[in-house]
Formats: structure tokens, C-alpha cells, sequence
């Protein structure tokens, strides 16, 4: 293949996830825009934001990428059902790493804005909107990932290809709307 | 298959991941500090502020779908690191040729929404540029970065699948908020 037809082949395989993610990405740049009263209100707020993101990407994709090696390889049947060890298993952990993680960034950033001199709202409020917002969008991804992956492989899609524009779509905006609606309950309940 | 029962239990699946986070997570905040920094010019432009989400998970998306296409020619034996080499030249070009078409499509998008919504302090010609020009820069960069790491993934045996993709999804991410920031600085 020449450089031309390598370029053409992956610039046309590309374009169409690209697009999807940078309308989900902007959708939830809206909300983002959204916040300012909240992000003016919580000190701090802001410097969780790319972590918190991340973290959905890195948790829920890596649960894609599992739920799909596992269909190819026969482990798991593309059936939602509890009786299943293996996918309970596999959504438990990431449920825990991504409520765990999003608790340990907020830690993490409290302590860094601590060392920088910066202004930071309490340790509490940044750690309850943190826990909130991983637990309520890791059930959201779940369910996406679980069902697109799933529905996909029965209608004969390649569950591999699907998973990582669906958490990238989703995930900003469902991590987004989860940590404003975090923030707004926290701030309600007197945090902050 | 004696590690087959950790693959599938809870306590595995953490013990692996969890690590990993920490490190990415780490990373991220970074990125974090860079936006509280210019905090105070994107609350006074809120059409910066709804470039921020998109530039990120662009920044990332181009750097792992590059990233992914390069481990798969590696794991097929089609991938040599010589300059000259068509699938490397080739990905590079398609990945610039992304940036240009989608990051101007990105700043007036964002500017459209904003104004829309709340109403926009800036002019359409100036979210354009901030997007465009930090697009083409992510562009440049994602392809450095996913060949260096690639190449050192290759270097010290690695599996490129299971290294290069979070590194350079997440290095990118953070390279995301501070070429944004870098271009708000000038034109803005």
C-alpha cells in the first residue's frame, strides 16, 4: 500500500467514530459551560474534571474491551442475567475501581491544590461530589456498555469496535451531567 | 490457564486495574491544575469552556485510534520504524487530515451551541482559531507521542496493546488542555 491509499483507508475508517465522539463531547461541553456557578462555588471542582473523564474512559472501556474478548472466546453468553459469575464479576470490579478511583482523585487533588497554594473547597465536599458522581455514572456506563455490547454481538457486530466509541460518546456526557447533578446535591445537602 | 480464576473475580480485575488508575489519574490531574489555572478566562468565556470536554477526548481518540492501528500492523509483522515506512507516513498524514477536517467543525459548533444556550462573548472567527490551531498542534503531537511510545513498547517487548493505548490516551488527554490553554493565551 502506498502512503496515500494508508491515509485514505484510515482516514475513512476514523471519521464516522470521530464525529460521533466530538458531538458527545461537545453536548458535554454545553453542560460544562453550564456549570460555572457551581465550578465558581466549589474551589477545586474544575481541576477534577479531566481525571474524572479519564476514569470513565479507562474503567468502562476496559469492561467493554472484557465483556467482547469473552463473546469471541465463548466464555459468557450475550445474555444479561445475575446468574452469570463471570459478567457479575466483571461489572462488580469495575463499579468498584470506578467509585473507588473517582474517591482517590478527589483526595489526590485536594492534597496537590493543598501543595500548590491554591483554593480548595473541604476535603469532604470534593470526596462526597466524587463518590456520588462515579457510583450514579458507573451504573449509567454499565448499563450502556453492557447492552450496546451485547445487543450488538447478537445482531452480528463486532462488539470490539463498538464498545470504545460508545464509552467515549457517553462517558463525557454522562460524567459530566452525573457531576453537576453531584455537585447540586451536595451543595444542597449544606457541603461545600 | 492457572491465573484463570483471578481473570474473572473481582479482587483480580481490581488488583490489575487499580494500580493503572492511580497512575492515570495522577496524569490527569495535571491536566486539572493547567485548567484551574486559566479557570477565570473560561468562566468569563463559556464557549472556551464548552471546547474543553471535546478537545480532551479528540486529543485522546486521535492518539488511540492511531495508537491501535499501529500495534495491530506491529502484531502482523507490517510496521518498521523507518522513516520512510508507507503505514507509518500513511497513518501520520490521515491523522493531520482528521485534525484539520473536524477541530474548525468542533469551534464553530461549540460556538453555536454556546450562543444558543447563553449567549457568546467571543467572536465565531476567534473559537474557530482556538480550535483549529490547537487541533492541528494535538494533531502533530498525538503522532510523536504514539510513536515514541509504540517504539518503546517494541524496544522493551512489550505488548503494545496493553501499554501504548492508556499511556497515550491519557498523555494526550492532558497535551489536549494545554495546548487549549496555550492558544486562549494568544488569541484570545
Amino acid at each position: 500500500m502506498t502512503v496515500r491509499e494508508v491515509a485514505l483507508e484510515a482516514y475513512r475508517e476514523a471519521l464516522p467514530v470521530l464525529a460521533l465522539s466530538a458531538v458527545g463531547g461537545l453536548f458535554a461541553g454545553v453542560v460544562l459551560g453550564g456549570m460555572d456557578a457551581e465550578l465558581q462555588e466549589v474551589p477545586g471542582l474544575l481541576v477534577l474534571v479531566p481525571a474524572l473523564l479519564a476514569t470513565r474512559g479507562n474503567v468502562y472501556g476496559s469492561l467493554g474491551a472484557r465483556l467482547g474478548s469473552a463473546l469471541h472466546q465463548g466464555l459468557i453468553d450475550p445474555r444479561f442475567s445475575f446468574a452469570d459469575d463471570r459478567i457479575n464479576a466483571a461489572v462488580a470490579a469495575a463499579l468498584a475501581n470506578g467509585v473507588l478511583i473517582s474517591g482517590v482523585a478527589a483526595v489526590m487533588a485536594a492534597v496537590l491544590l493543598a501543595l500548590v497554594g491554591r483554593p480548595s473547597a473541604p476535603l469532604a465536599t470534593l470526596v462526597a461530589i466524587a463518590l456520588i458522581a462515579g457510583f450514579v455514572s458507573g451504573l449509567l456506563l454499565t448499563i450502556a456498555v453492557v447492552s450496546v455490547v451485547f445487543v450488538g454481538y447478537r445482531r452480528g457486530l463486532n462488539p470490539d469496535t463498538l464498545a470504545g466509541p460508545v464509552v467515549t460518546t457517553t462517558g463525557d456526557v454522562v460524567g459530566i451531567a452525573t457531576l453537576l447533578g453531584a455537585t447540586r446535591l451536595v451543595l444542597a445537602l449544606g457541603g461545600g | 490457564m492457572a491465573d484463570f480464576a483471578s481473570q474473572w473475580s473481582v479482587s483480580g480485575i481490581v488488583r490489575t486495574m487499580f494500580p493503572i488508575l492511580v497512575v492515570l489519574t495522577a496524569i490527569e490531574l495535571g491536566s486539572g491544575l493547567v485548567l484551574d489555572t486559566f479557570e477565570g478566562t473560561l468562566l468569563q468565556y463559556p464557549s472556551l469552556l464548552v471546547l474543553v470536554p471535546v478537545t480532551i477526548g479528540m486529543a485522546g481518540n486521535l492518539g488511540s485510534i492511531l495508537a491501535a492501528r499501529y500495534s495491530t500492523a506491529f502484531h502482523l509483522g507490517l510496521l518498521s520504524f523507518a522513516p520512510s515506512d508507507d503505514r507509518l507516513a500513511g497513518n501520520a498524514v490521515a491523522t493531520v487530515a482528521l485534525a484539520v477536517t473536524l477541530f474548525p467543525l468542533v469551534g464553530a459548533g461549540a460556538w453555536l451551541l454556546q450562543t444558543v444556550i447563553g449567549g457568546t462573548a467571543l467572536p465565531l472567527r476567534t473559537v474557530v482559531l482556538v480550535a483549529f490551531v490547537s487541533g492541528s498542534l494535538l494533531a502533530v503531537l498525538a503522532i510523536v507521542v504514539t510513536t515514541v511510545t509504540t517504539y518503546a513498547a517494541y524496544r522493551f517487548e512489550l505488548d503494545p496493546d496493553d501499554v501504548v493505548i492508556p499511556v497515550v490516551t491519557n498523555v494526550c488527554d492532558v497535551l489536549g488542555v494545554v495546548v487549549l490553554f496555550g492558544a486562549v493565551r494568544v488569541f484570545v
